[in-house]
């Protein structure tokens, strides 16, 4: 949808907000991290205007195809159970949302990134980066082949270990669109002591976890998993309802 | 139309830089482009310490208040060399950096102009969500009296909060995300 010009000001698509039970919140008294830097007072709305109804259109020229197979990014192939990760990134209209920039990282098969700050006893796997990019096709698609990463300790609380997950970042079309999560597998364990799972209102808390993909498993390859991400949709109300002129609030 | 549910968002945590860090990153703009700024600033937590494992994202009109995107019902118009958008992890010290050029006004849709501005996202281990922010410029005072955002704000602090101060080189901003100076953020 492309915004209109008129006499009274600019008509711009307005994004929808998700219901505050189903976002999670910036801050969460379980993880200790957030005590002194998510925000304490609350943050002032901010219309949709010009600035944030854009956003950055990045697409294929930062990655190449080889970004998207995380396996083979090294001389040799990476430890680890092969999976192929796969799914659509739509709007909440239901949209497909083409070509969109889609970073994602993650641990090695034994639950080590490859980062300075990480030094727990898990040796590093060197045929593993953890990186990938790709870029979702007409339909909104995106596919990645990896490994499943493994499940690591940090120092939350005692004896606290991350459920299994890979770290997405994505555009949109819009400034408002920005999201940054991480996508978990099914059933696991861990969830029940994972403060930044359960950050997550129980509700939206499926919406962050992969489905098992039997049908798009490569036989004698690869195991499958599926996950679609939604993205804010944009307000549907008709612009023709305005009477031209009469309109004072319309945000641009 | 039944709507999807939106997919919650999560902490970028300590790792992001395995995943977002590009090479290119602060550069909205070639190096060495005429005219060109730095705007740089420090994340600071609520004891007062530095950020070093944040990452500012930065998006912005150009120079001519116009944006490269079909959704500006003015027209998607480019501006040569310029990408709008700048990435800058803090681990100097909790420094970002973005190499810009400062945008122009843009129609606020009530008949005004917005003051030059930039729009900021802010991510970090312990944000479960990004933050987010404008910087302003001090020497658009005047500009800055009439946007619409800023005389939304309750006070000069939280107004103050927002603008970036001239360097010998560009503008400076800290951000605060808690405290006596906590930076003004933005539900969008
Ligand atoms: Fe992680």
């Amino acid at each position: 949808m492309t915004g209109t010009t008129s006499a009274s000001g600019l008509h711009l698509p307005q994004y929808l907000r998700e219901a505050a039970d189903l976002r999670t919140p910036v801050g969460y008294a379980g993880y200790k991290s957030t005590g002194l830097r998510a925000p304490l007072r609350g943050p002032v709305d901010l219309p949709h205007r010009l600035t944030e109804v854009t956003g950055p259109l990045l697409g294929e020229g930062r990655v190449t195809a080889a970004d998207a197979d995380l396996t083979r990014q090294h001389a040799g192939e990476p430890q680890g159970q092969r999976i192929i990760v796969h799914g659509r990134v739509l709007d909440s209209d239901g949209r497909a949302v083409p070509h969109t920039l889609v970073e994602v990282w993650q641990a090695n098969a034994g639950g080590r990134y490859r980062h300075v700050v990480d030094n727990w006893p898990s040796p590093i796997d060197p045929n593993f980066t953890g990186l990938g990019r790709t870029v979702t096709d007409g339909q909104g698609r995106y596919e990645f082949t990896t490994i499943r990463p493994g499940a690591y300790p940090w120092g939350n609380h005692h004896n606290a270990w991350r459920p299994a997950h890979i770290h997405f970042s994505l555009f949109g079309r819009a400034f408002t669109q920005r999201l940054v999560t991480q996508m978990y597998f099914p059933d696991d364990p861990l969830f029940g002591q994972d403060p930044i799972f359960n950050s997550i209102p129980e509700a939206a808390r499926p919406l962050a976890v992969s489905r098992f993909d039997l049908e798009r498993t490569v036989p004698s390859w690869a195991l499958a998993y599926e996950w679609d991400i939604v993205l804010r949709g944009r307000d549907q109300t008709p612009y023709e309802s305005h009477e031209p002129g009469a309109d004072d609030g319309d945000v641009a | 139309m039944s709507r999807l549910h939106t997919t919650p968002s999560a902490t970028v945590g300590p790792y992001l830089s395995i995943g977002l860090a590009w090479e290119d990153g602060p550069y909205v703009v070639a190096a060495e482009t005429p005219g060109a700024i730095w705007l740089r600033g420090v994340v600071h937590d609520g004891n007062g310490d530095v950020v070093p494992d944040a990452m500012v994202e930065t998006w912005q009109a150009d120079p001519d208040g116009r944006f490269d995107h079909p959704d500006d019902p003015r027209g998607a118009v480019p501006y040569p060399g310029f990408r709008g958008f700048g990435r800058s992890q803090t681990v100097t010290e909790g420094q970002y950096a973005i190499y810009t050029l400062k945008p122009g006004r843009i129609p606020d849709g009530e008949g005004g102009l917005q003051a030059p501005h930039i729009d900021v996202s802010l991510f970090a281990r312990g944000l479960l969500d990004r933050v987010v922010t404008r910087i302003y410029f001090a020497d658009d005072a005047e500009a800055n009296d009439e946007d619409v955002v800023l005389r939304s704000l309750p006070d000069d602090a939280a107004r103050r909060s927002l603008i970036a101060t001239p360097t010998g080189d560009g503008y400076r901003l800290d951000l605060y995300l808690q405290g006596d100076r906590e930076t003004v953020f933005f539900a969008v």
